[in-house]
């Protein structure tokens, strides 16, 4: 009955007003006027329909509602001054995308590929309507660039200053994060290891650890970047900070993970501490180390970005995005936001599959 | 630990080694003794050169003690030593009038504020999300993927943008800072609160079911009451996360007031024990919220009747 509202709701538009100002209605303009003849059908054509069927109609239904107010916008007398015919269809193709999405994740597939497909496309599709509706709602009202630009210009931005971005993603992830990264955990896991030798120190570290884990550490950006100077040397000692307590927390947890009778399995084989280590302690507490390494991954991100509000060279995504922001060029720090998060996301990714790729043994992966 | 002026019987001391508070604290003790004593090492090792320079410039003779005694007591050094921290947070908590601009009590209540504020509109945006995912297979599989993801994004890195967008709406102060302390912490207690909310094994669902309660019925005396662990579990997370929030939130906009101010002060004019005082006022900040927490938690499991 939703595609029936949205079939009626595509065709309001044809008589509604587009825009508060004069310009040509829908019916004057052919091929657009074609697109949404075919939305309203294809809408009430899932409605009679239903099941698979009518997810691919509608689908179908949403792709041509969408392009219309895109196409719409372009005219300058649109642009900023939509009224309720554009609203109309707008809301039409939201609802039609909405009960499409519902439809799509109540389906139960039968087979193992098609869950993942349709686990993948449910929240692509999700974020698709999402993007789409914030691109339509800014320009439709006109919202100036300074507040929040469309993602469609954010996009352009990042395409078009694209050495700019590089330049930044080497300054702050290459140098600062990476290199950070891997002393902090290393350190961590090599005094947690030491620890685990010593009965006495862990007792000490542990309370210590979940302690200083707890504690707002990026405040000590202002302090490094006194001692290591503006450029990349200061970053990395931020992350390598805000790095080290969470991994010797979680690896002291993961040493002593394994269970007696492995250790005494160990002990009848005649092995000796290292052996223990090497075979028995670390692979035992690989998924407490890769659960570190996942938090570290946001953590060391975050450290080094706030520590160039501190102070940088000029290049950076922390510097480039507290300058922009004073300079009102938000466009660009939607640009710089984005190459952080898919950063941010590659990262973790690939963190998350080195952990399939070396825990492929443990429960949680077994299905 | 035995001394020859106190001659303490072999049993005893080895009762004493063995009494639980003793192999408790002992190692902690140890531990914290030992880092002071490096932080003090590193100051001196540190100041040294700065001290020196000094000496050397006013070309007065000095000796070796009165050196070590100048790293103590530098104005600006690299490292300050402990007491000079100590000394500066006490000066700054006690020597002023709670609303002087310089007083870190000042700083620390109006961090406190942007930082509770947010704590509770991220913990009643995240309770709220977790219901509706609970309830709404559609939302659970579109919404919580995007939601993991957010966390994967450096989202301090959104804090600039937000107040500048917000400052723009008209919206300054206070509320800009909460925004994003939300935004931050709402994530753990969302992902908690869904655990906690699906923490109930099927049978007791199908209990309930056979009594035909209607969700609503559910959630209250099912779900919700096996979600507590986890509501307090997130929640101590969640308001750690949001005290280092309200301070990054702080840095980019110039505030004037606040613990990130403070920090951004200190290391503009290159006020290293200042900066180091506010750490302190953080962290004590810090671990007296997750007390807190801790101390509800306690006092709600012993209302519902939870033996510890």
């Amino acid at each position: 009955m939703g595609f029936i509202l949205a079939a009626a709701g595509v065709l309001s538009a044809l008589f509604l007003p587009l825009s508060s100002e004069a310009v040509a209605t829908l019916s004057a303009r052919p091929i657009l006027l074609a697109l949404t003849l075919a939305a309203a059908l294809l809408f009430a054509a899932s409605a009679w329909t239903g099941g698979s069927r009518a997810i691919a109609l509608g689908f179908a239904g949403v792709l041509c509602g969408a392009a219309t107010p895109l196409v719409l916008l372009r005219d300058p007398g649109i642009g900023g001054s939509a009224a309720a015919g554009f609203w109309a269809l707008v809301l039409a193709v939201w609802l039609g995308a909405g009960l499409c999405v519902v439809e799509l994740a109540s389906q139960r597939p039968r087979g193992d590929g098609a869950r993942r497909a349709l686990n993948l496309a449910v929240p692509l599709l999700f974020g698709a309507v999402v993007f789409y509706l914030w691109e339509v709602l800014v320009r439709g009202f006109g919202v100036p660039p300074v507040l929040m630009p469309s993602p469609s210009a954010a996009a352009i931005r990042f395409v078009s200053s694209l050495p700019i971005l590089g330049q930044d993603f080497v300054q702050t992830f290459v140098r600062g994060v990476l290199i950070g990264y891997v002393i902090g955990c290393g350190a961590g896991l090599l005094v947690a290891i030491v620890a685990q030798r010593f009965s006495f120190l862990g007792r000490g570290l542990l309370p210590l650890g979940n302690f200083f884990s707890a504690l707002p550490l990026v405040g000590v950006a202002p302090i490094m970047v006194m001692w290591f100077g503006f450029d990349w040397p200061s970053k990395a000692a931020v992350v390598a900070l805000v790095t080290f307590f969470p991994m010797l927390v979680n690896a002291l947890a993961g040493l002593s993970a394994s269970g007696h009778m492995e250790r005494d399995l160990m002990r009848s084989y005649g092995a000796d501490y290292w052996q223990t280590l090497m075979k028995l302690d670390l692979p035992a507490a690989l998924p407490f180390i890769f659960n570190a390494l996942k938090i570290n991954a946001t953590l060391a991100l975050i450290g080094a970005i706030v520590a160039e509000f501190f102070g940088t060279p000029t290049q950076g995504i922390g510097f480039r995005i507290s300058t922009e922001a004073g300079r009102m060029a938000i466009d660009m720090v939607w640009a710089e936001i984005a190459l952080a998060a898919i950063a941010g996301m590659a990262f973790y990714g690939l963190v998350a599959l080195a952990e399939r790729a070396t825990t492929f043994w443990h429960p949680s992966y077994r299905t | 630990m035995t001394s020859n002026a106190f001659v303490i019987p072999a049993s005893a001391a080895g009762a004493l080694r063995h009494h639980p508070l003793v192999v408790r604290y002992a190692p902690i003790v140890t531990i914290v003794l030992a880092l002071i004593a490096i932080w003090y090492i590193a100051a001196v090792m540190m100041n040294l050169s700065l001290v020196r320079g000094g000496f050397e410039r006013e070309e007065t003779p000095y000796a070796v003690s009165e050196l070590i005694a100048g790293t103590m007591s530098a104005e600006r050094p690299l490292l300050p030593a402990p007491h000079q921290v100590i000394a500066a947070f006490v000066d700054s908590v006690f020597g002023y009038a709670p609303t002087a601009p310089r007083s870190l009590v000042y700083h620390s209540t109006v961090t406190l504020s942007a930082t509770l504020l947010g704590f509770v509109l991220g913990a009643l945006f995240g309770i709220g999300l977790a219901l509706m995912i609970v309830h709404s297979r559609v939302l659970e599989k579109s919404l919580l993927p995007w939601i993991i993801c957010s966390q994967m994004v450096p989202i301090l890195a959104l804090a600039p943008i937000f107040i500048v967008v917000l400052g723009a709406i008209g919206l300054q102060g206070l509320l800009p800072k909460s925004i994003i302390s939300a935004y931050l912490c709402f994530f753990p207690i969302t992902i908690g609160m869904v655990k906690g909310f699906t923490a109930p094994d099927p049978m007791q669902l199908d209990l309930m079911r056979t009594w035909s309660a209607t969700p609503r019925q559910v959630l209250a005396k099912l779900r919700w009451p096996a979600a507590v662990p986890y509501l307090f579990a997130s929640l101590k997370v969640a308001i750690t996360i949001s005290l280092i929030g309200a301070i990054v939130a702080e840095l980019p906009t110039g505030a004037e007031a606040g613990i990130g101010a403070r920090l951004l002060a200190g290391s503009y004019y290159g006020q290293t024990i200042q900066i180091w005082a506010a750490l302190l006022a953080s962290a004590i900040l810090a671990s007296g919220l997750i007390g807190l927490v801790d101390l509800t938690e306690r006092g709600v499991a012993r209302q519902m009747g939870i033996r510890p």
